[in-house]
């Protein structure tokens, strides 16, 4: 009976553990004079006039930030800002990190930011930059843009970044030797989150799916992943009104979830269109999960393990907003670049690619073990995130989830289900 | 009469105690633990600055130094009482700091800005700081004083410092985030523990260059697992132990041959390593079990582990007084 209760006491700790706070943010007012202090000390070393420690350049790299201005959309909530400058500052922080580095090795990177606008065509603008013998891009572009890359290109003289896009089918049958990806896919997501699902029993769902095409790929991979974990979907709907839910949600919801019994509401809803008023407005008390609520995620404003803390200051010092996931995205694609650099002192092309598919890469990006790329299809393999608004309530690969090579890999379509083929 | 025997007893008393004292901080509890070592028990909790992390001593014992991460500052503080006695400035986020063999110098590796703050212990003054790579953390010191090691988590890299003149010399790459640099007790090897790239690379400090990596396989865990943080050599040149974070074990090593000897299951994730004076002891912080385990370093066994605050970070042992 008593070990009993020191087995509670441990496993009160041990939960415990996991959730308590790193360390803290930084507000708004702590930044400013943070940002002044940095100035300050940075004039009071000038004066000093010590010298800093730099070796002769012996190799320049340039790296290309494509992104496209989109159509502003219509205000779906007055809390988050619309961003036009996501990545922009996730790949501005790693070239500073990149040239750190490269300070005592004697190499330089710079980065060029190329925004598409809506009046322009993306495919000529590529093919000039492609004309002007750039080889390294990190994009930050849709599925069906990134399609688009390679009907202009498909050479292996270039290797492209993708940041944003987690498409399944980019990593399978539509895949690219020369394409890495550093979101996980939307199946990677849907297993993480599965696997806490299933730890926490939470085996009956009600699925929800938007009506975008991202949304259904989002649904489909939940589908996948409730097979797999052998997950029952007790009931499937499609949230198809266009009505703003701001007013009216508290009369809709309640009928739409009516009459069917499960665990957990299940929501695939990137845009947010509906997906925040389904929280405390269904008609059983039942947690959301997906899009909303609890969200499996490469980057969050809650993370704080492992370091993030740092990189979530530095970034808010940088940019003066949080990190998005492009931005962590972005980050981490640079960094990559930088990394296979400095090791192979090579930046040509085939060197960088083989060196990060190869098994020696491995970059430290704050989520506590090394990130790596899955050598079949050019993914990134990463710890996944699930958070909710205001806490890290979980980080997966699941414990239990065993995998002969790594437990990251028990995310997502391991080799033997990988339908690419370079 | 009685009262001299008692003035007697009572400084008897607080001598013997003050010479096995370990002061752990507690990251998350913003407390310092005080471990009478040979009763093995927390005599005394105290409270000290926001998220306290890398605490050392002076030569002499007199003083405790902790940095206080989140307060932007080192406290200083009596080591018989852990009263402040005042605080140094430190640049932001200090982190691990090494005091110079005359406790005149004080250097600080400032996680948060990529720089090594150097500071006068008697001027209480910032003399200079050195640009250094990304998030740097470990601090290695030869015994003499003259060359300083830092680490830099996100550069990874290994910056050979010369303390004459605060320049740096060489810039050794090493695996994924660096965390402790420890020079041998003859200074002839400074080995650097790399936690993503889960090894150990063991430099020459004359010529700069990687003599051994050591990597680690533990049957049962898994690779990613075994992230290496504290380091920890004997001064008679046997043994090196290395702390494995969530592997939650300490690794023995051949300090000559860089062999692996055995493993020692500690509690969870496992960091920082201090020995006792007479190096027949050894403590590790382990955070998320919120412990301390006790080795013995002549048996090579776990003795006993001792309950202290929230997420354990740094550990020194007071010198023999």
């Amino acid at each position: 009976m008593r070990s009993i209760y020191f087995l509670h006491i441990f496993l009160i700790y041990f939960c415990f553990g996991f959730f308590i706070l790193e360390a803290r943010e930084l507000s708004i007012k702590q930044i400013e004079e943070r940002k002044q202090s940095d100035l300050e000390r940075l004039k009071e070393r000038e004066k000093r006039g010590n010298k800093k420690f730099s070796k002769e350049i012996t190799l320049s790299t340039k790296l290309i930030f494509l992104s496209m201005e989109r159509k502003t959309p219509p205000v779906l909530s007055n809390l988050d800002p619309i961003l036009d400058d996501e990545g922009f500052y996730g790949v501005k922080l790693a070239i500073e990190d990149n040239l750190t580095t490269g300070r005592f090795v004697g190499h330089d990177y710079k980065a060029e930011f190329h925004r598409i606008l809506l009046n322009e065509n993306l495919k000529s603008e590529f093919q000039k930059l492609l004309n002007q013998g750039n080889k390294f891009f990190i994009v930050d572009l849709n599925e069906k843009e990134l399609k688009t890359l390679f009907e202009t290109s498909n050479s292996e003289e270039i290797v492209i970044f993708n940041v944003r896009s987690k498409a399944d089918s980019l990593r399978n049958e539509n895949c690219k030797k020369n394409l890495l990806h550093i979101p996980p896919s939307y199946s990677m997501l849907s297993d993480a989150l599965t696997q806490y699902l299933v730890k926490k029993k939470w085996n009956k769902w009600f699925l929800v799916t938007g009506p975008d095409e991202n949304d259904r790929k989002y649904a489909d991979a939940l589908k996948k992943s409730a097979k797999k974990f052998n997950i029952k979907i007790k009931k499937e709907k499609v949230w198809d009104f266009s009505a703003d839910l701001r007013r009216t949600a508290g009369k809709e919801v309640p009928i739409f979830t009516k009459g069917e019994k499960y665990d957990v509401l299940v929501v695939a809803d990137e845009k947010g269109e509906f997906g925040e008023y389904l929280t405390y407005r269904t008609w059983d008390p039942r947690p959301i999960v997906g899009t909303q609520g609890l969200t499996p995620t490469s980057w969050h404003r809650t993370h704080e393990q492992w370091g993030a803390t740092q990189m979530q200051n530095r970034f808010r010092r940088e940019s003066g907003r949080w990190m998005t996931e492009v931005d962590y995205h972005a980050w981490t694609a640079v960094r990559s670049i930088g990394e296979a650099i400095t090791r192979t002192s090579s930046n040509d092309v085939k060197d960088i690619r083989k060196y990060l598919l190869g098994e020696k890469f491995g970059l430290g990006a704050y989520k506590g073990v090394k990130v790596s790329f899955r050598s079949w299809n050019g993914q990134m393999r990463q710890p996944i995130l699930l958070a909710a608004p205001r806490s890290m309530v979980s980080v997966s690969p699941q414990e239990g989830y065993i995998h002969p090579d790594s437990e990251l890999d028990t995310m997502g379509k391991d080799q033997p289900e990988s339908t690419c083929k370079f | 009469m009685t009262r001299f025997i008692f003035c007697l007893f009572f400084i008897f008393v607080a001598k013997t105690s003050f010479a096995n004292l370990a002061y752990i901080t507690n990251e998350k509890d913003n407390t310092v633990s005080v471990i009478d070592i040979k009763k093995n028990k927390v005599i005394r909790t105290v409270e000290v600055g926001q998220r306290p992390r890398g605490i050392i001593m002076s030569k002499d014992g007199k003083l405790v130094l902790i940095c206080a991460s989140d307060d932007d500052r080192v406290e200083v503080r009596e080591a018989k009482t852990l009263k402040l006695k005042y605080y140094l400035p430190s640049g932001p986020d200090p982190e691990l700091f090494i005091l110079s063999p005359n406790d005149e110098t004080l250097y600080i590796a400032n996680e948060d800005d990529a720089m090594v703050t150097v500071v006068d212990m008697n001027d209480k003054m910032i003399i200079d700081d050195i640009p250094v790579g990304v998030e740097p953390e470990g601090m290695g010191l030869t015994n003499d004083g003259k060359v300083l090691v830092n680490t830099s988590e996100t550069t990874n890299m290994a910056h050979f410092i010369d303390t004459s003149t605060l320049d740096i010399l060489e810039n050794v790459l090493v695996d994924a985030r660096p965390r402790v640099a420890m020079f041998t007790p003859n200074d002839k090897e400074v080995w650097v523990s790399a936690e993503i790239g889960g090894t150990v690379k063991v430099i020459n400090p004359s010529t700069k260059e990687v003599t051994h990596t050591i990597g680690f396989e533990i049957p049962g865990v898994n690779e990613e697992s075994i992230q290496p943080v504290g380091v920890r050599h004997t001064n008679d040149g046997k043994y090196t132990f290395v702390a494995l974070g969530p592997a939650n074990r300490i690794a023995v090593i051949d300090q000559k041959t860089k062999e692996l000897i055995k493993y020692l299951l500690v509690g969870q994730r496992v960091w920082q390593l201090a020995f006792t004076p007479d190096q027949k002891t050894l403590l590790t912080t382990n955070g998320v079990s919120n412990d301390v385990s006790i080795i013995d370093v002549e048996k090579l066994k776990v003795k006993k582990s001792i309950k202290v605050g929230r997420f354990p970070w740094g550990v020194v042992i007071s010198p023999e007084s």
